[in-house]
């Protein structure tokens, strides 16, 4: 149990059942007035921003989160399989809760699935992959346009900004939370 | 930690609010910081020092002073008040408070449309300051509206409604505070007579209390009010505080029984409480509190 002081940016907190993060926060109180504790929050499953404005004697239940690291099996019909690598249970995520994450996802990657009284709701991947370029046009030396990145396709569909040197086939490593192009992998 | 620029800004403006006081025949005074009894305020907590308390304002032994007829004075203290942090409260802070016998709280606004520029010029600034709500011209005379007026014209519903609905400080913290004090400084004046406990009601209309609060820049900076000199009244409204603070399940402090004795004795008078690192955030541009002392809460520990 939480009350109105503890309330800070980043505190997650349980609201009519739902998970919601503290995603800014201020605390107000006009003088001889009551203490107001102002909060943006986002609902952690829709992802819905709200303002509240909380009183000093409110109080609020901690989120029941949790984090387990599960290994991706295989997507079917826009349903993401994952299994627990230590109890072997299976859950499964759809499109929307998977989010961005699929720009990353190889089979077999090891990924963050975090619950919400054991409900899945949202997947962190690790901070770098190594993914295969698919597609990239070639790089014509003495290019005079003065750009120097070009778009290039990985082999999970995502597309990104590399420099001019990387090719088709060749394995490069990017930044999951930025989706940023970090080095060329040597093979 | 803060910069040594800042540390003689700070000393600078402590100085230049003793010339604006002293020049002006003011007595500056320093009443004990451990007092036995606060005056009871629900939305003010005390913080316990053994069994008295650390004053939450300096209010109550400068009045017993005018009471004994010291007519002009004023304190630059230390103020503590339980779980107030953010980024223009702190736990313990600054405070300026100055009282006027036979004022009333328009001759303090007077004088605040005074202290400011003063204070500003002093410091090597000139009457214009950088608020987060845009420049704001210190050169007089400033804005005064009244509560009411507040509401209607930037509220999202009338002072009446939001009284009934018991959100008067939610509409005025979000939809009203903003938008005072822009451009040139705000009088948000004449608060309703509930919320003025130690204020003195409008002669002419008991449903007001004559106090008010300075904004600059979306900023509250000051709180003055006409003083209330009647014992049986005031001891009525502290006994209302009371039962509201015990409601609000907290331990009220003991009634300032020497306060309300002296009170009579001091007939008509104004003061306010202007909060000192506020006014240093406002001339230095600063949009934390922390930015302006020696050292936070947090600091220390």
């Amino acid at each position: 149990m939480y009350s109105a002081s503890d309330l800070r940016k980043g505190l997650k907190i349980s609201i009519d059942g739902e998970p919601y993060i503290i995603t800014d926060f201020s605390f107000s109180k006009p003088g001889k007035g009551q203490a107001l504790y102002r909060c943006r929050i986002r609902n952690m499953i829709t992802g819905n921003a709200s303002d509240r404005t909380y009183r000093s004697n409110d109080k609020f239940e901690k989120a029941p989160l949790e984090e387990r690291t599960m290994q991706f099996l295989y997507e079917q019909g826009g349903e993401y399989h994952f299994m627990d690598n230590k109890t072997y249970e299976q859950i499964a995520l759809n499109e929307e809760q998977m989010g961005d994450t699929t720009s990353f996802l190889m089979d077999n990657m090891d990924v963050e699935v975090l619950l919400f009284s054991d409900r899945p709701i949202g997947v962190t991947p690790p901070t770098f992959v190594e993914l295969t370029v698919t597609k990239a046009d070639p790089w014509v030396k003495g290019d005079t346009s003065g750009s120097d990145t070009k778009p290039v396709t990985v082999e999970t569909g995502f597309v990104l900004q590399v420099p001019p040197f990387i090719e088709e086939g060749e394995k490069i490593q990017i930044d999951t939370r930025t989706g940023e192009y970090v080095t060329r992998v040597k093979s | 930690m803060v910069s040594a620029r800042t540390l003689r800004q700070r000393a600078a403006l402590f100085q230049a609010i003793r010339t604006f006081f002293t020049d002006r025949g003011y007595l500056e005074v320093d009443t004990p910081v451990r007092i036995p009894a606060p005056a009871p305020e629900a939305y003010i907590e005390p913080e316990p020092a053994g069994d008295w308390f650390l004053q939450t304002s300096p209010e109550l032994c400068m009045k017993r002073l005018l009471a004994a007829g010291i007519p002009q004075i004023f304190q630059l203290c230390k103020c503590f008040r339980r779980h107030e942090r953010g980024g223009r409260h702190l736990p313990e802070f600054t405070m300026l408070e100055w009282y006027q016998a036979k004022a009333d709280y328009s001759d303090l606004m007077a004088e605040c449309e005074q202290l400011l520029p003063f204070v500003a010029t002093q410091l090597g600034y000139g009457d214009e300051v950088v608020t987060e709500r845009g420049l704001v011209s210190l050169a007089g005379p400033w804005q005064r509206l009244t509560v009411a007026e507040a509401f209607d014209r930037f509220g999202s519903m009338p002072l009446a409604d939001a009284l009934a609905g018991d959100c008067f400080d939610e509409v005025l913290v979000r939809d009203i505070e903003p938008q005072l004090g822009v451009g040139t400084p705000a009088f948000l004046c004449d608060y309703p007579a509930s919320l003025g406990s130690l204020a003195r009601l409008k002669p002419d209309n008991p449903a007001v209390a004559e106090r008010f609060e300075l904004y600059v820049g979306g900023v509250e900076l000051a709180n003055g009010f006409s003083e209330l000199s009647d014992a049986v009244e005031q001891r009525r409204r502290f006994e209302s505080e009371q039962r509201l603070i015990g409601a609000l399940g907290r331990t009220p402090a003991p009634m300032p029984e020497s306060f309300l004795a002296e009170l009579p004795a001091m007939g008509g008078a104004a003061g306010i409480a202007l909060g000192v690192d506020r006014l240093l955030m406002l001339l230095l541009g600063a949009n934390s509190i922390d930015q302006v002392v020696p050292f936070t809460p947090e600091s220390l520990s």
